[in-house]
């Protein structure tokens, strides 16, 4: 069986989850990752939907926050001003997923315009409710495509901050949460380094070498002395994905 | 602010669109994901309402639609994105090339614009919450710092969301018009308490309630109006009794990407249509 590099991301994004209590996820790759997470490695790992929806165990991969699985399945549907004062602001997430246009070198998101805010190139969505889950979740994972256009030396907009502008920016800002621990591209694994708050190379995919990141990285990439390499995905892993996205 | 009469008044959803919603007016129609009112938004394109400031937490489809019809002078929002599928191509023209005009746009996050309605409901002048720090958004949207009186904790405040109309929808009302909603709440309760006037389209319109577990209730004498819309919520949904229509979610991306095919659209499906009830 030969995994997509889609696939490798879900996969590693699911392993990442092993050992979590609280997931709090939006749609596309991390919703499958955690309810593939669920069903091979964790399955006592609640997942948070920011439509309300705590403890959903959806049987398919909704397309959107909102899909009737999710409130039907769950173990408590809430509002969404108790979704974030009571359960995100106080920090009772352990991992959250953030999707992003835009990553810096310290982990900071861009998910609001390319170009000039008041008169941009791309509209892009916005920051919904990632700023918030940003600073106070326990830490949050990124999946995103391995390219310059990703990952670049100086966001458009700061949506969501990981790191802000280096070491002691999270604590300045009175943020509680770890901020950003893990990136996951379709080449390998970024993670902060734990002094310089960089992100750091860390993981190799299969058949990836450093340079090959180093290229599709729009700032001069620090790179870990020693990578280590990702396990390929496993049958079960790899067979209990497709099953599911089959659905 | 004492309630407003004794009961809502029951009405056909297109004179209850006529009455409550005039131009200028800013308007609420909330549903996160679920229970969009999409009958009452599109018989408000209908009606041919102008310069609207839209409010709603997502623009989703409707407001999509709203802004490409030039209904909206301003969008007040949190996430302009079409979920899970991509792009809101409307919104993006709107803002990109001012098609088909220009629109002000004042953006928040999610936990702003939740705690704006809470605030709103509330009669209280601004809510204070931990956020709008170290990101773009702090210079280029409605917010301002809190000092905490007790432990001298730096917050953020941001100021109530008090709008003209709020409409939403809602699976069920009794004769007295009163409301049971069920399924995800999102912000729906606290942007009919927020809004100066309030319309609820539902599914059905029942002799007595059934309370259900994790049901909202809302009652009469707080609402203005109540319109029977059946499928009023569609391609969104209302849980239990209709289905969202993820397909039309994904075909959406098509059929809104150019503007001619756009208005095309909307002239055929809406426009052209009568509003049921």
């Amino acid at each position: 069986m030969n995994a997509d590099a889609g696939e490798v991301m879900t996969i590693v994004a699911a392993r990442h989850l092993r050992d979590a209590k609280v997931c709090f996820i939006g749609v596309g790759r991390p919703s499958t990752a955690a309810i593939l997470a669920r069903e091979v490695h964790n399955p006592d790992l609640v997942l948070v939907y920011e439509s309300g929806t705590i403890g959903a165990k959806p049987f398919r991969i909704p397309l959107s926050i909102g899909d009737g699985e999710l409130a039907q399945t769950a173990d408590a549907v809430v509002s969404v001003p108790e979704m974030f004062n009571y359960w995100v602001q106080p920090g009772r997430l352990d991992v959250a997923f953030l999707g992003a246009a835009q990553i810096d070198r310290f982990g900071n998101l861009n998910s609001t315009v390319i170009g000039d805010y008041d008169h941009p190139k791309v509209r892009l969505p916005g920051g919904g409710g990632a700023p918030e889950i940003a600073a106070a979740c326990g830490e949050v994972v990124v999946i995103a495509p391995h390219s310059p256009r990703t990952f670049v030396e100086r966001l458009d907009f700061v949506t969501s901050v990981g790191f802000g502008d280096g070491p002691g920016a999270r604590e300045r800002l009175g943020f509680r949460g770890r901020g950003p621990t893990t990136i996951i591209t379709d080449l390998g694994v970024l993670e902060p380094d734990p002094e310089t708050k960089e992100l750091t190379l860390t993981q190799l995919h299969e058949g990836v070498e450093a340079d090959r990141v180093r290229e599709a990285t729009g700032w001069p990439l620090a790179v870990a002395a020693e990578p280590r390499r990702t396990e390929p995905p496993s049958d079960r892993e790899l067979g209990a994905l497709r099953e599911l996205t089959s659905r | 602010m004492g309630s407003r009469s004794e009961r809502a008044q029951p009405v056909t959803l297109s004179n209850g669109v006529a009455e409550l919603v005039r131009d200028g007016d800013s308007v609420a129609l909330e549903g996160f994901t679920h229970l969009i009112p999409f009958a009452a938004g599109h018989e408000v394109v209908r009606q041919g309402r102008r310069d609207l400031e839209l409010i709603r937490m997502t623009p989703d489809l409707l407001y999509d639609q709203l802004i490409g019809m030039g209904c909206a002078r301003r969008l007040v929002f949190s996430y302009g994105g079409n979920p899970g599928v991509g792009s809101l191509h409307r919104f993006r023209d709107a803002v990109e090339n001012g098609w088909p005009h220009a629109i002000e746009v004042e953006e928040h996050s999610h936990a702003g614009m939740a705690n704006r309605y809470t605030a709103g409901a509330s009669d209280l002048p601004f809510a204070v919450m931990r956020g709008y720090r170290g990101n773009d958004l702090v210079g280029r949207t409605r917010v301002a710092t809190v000092t905490c009186p007790f432990t001298g904790e730096e917050l953020a405040a941001v100021p109530a969301l008090r709008p003209d109309v709020a409409i939403v929808h809602a699976q069920e009302a009794d004769k007295r018009g009163n409301v049971q909603l069920w399924g995800i709440p999102g912000v729906q309760k606290e942007a009919v308490l927020a809004a100066r006037r309030s319309l609820v389209t539902v599914e059905r319109i029942v002799d007595e309630l059934e309370l259900r577990p994790g049901g909202v209730v809302i009652p009469g004498w707080v609402i203005d109006a109540v319109a029977e819309a059946p499928g009023g919520s569609q391609p969104s949904y209302s849980h239990g009794l209709t289905e969202r229509n993820n397909d039309f979610y994904r075909r959406w991306d098509e059929i809104s990407r150019e503007r001619e095919g756009f208005r095309a659209w909307m002239e055929e499906h809406v426009v052209g249509r009568v509003a049921a009830g």
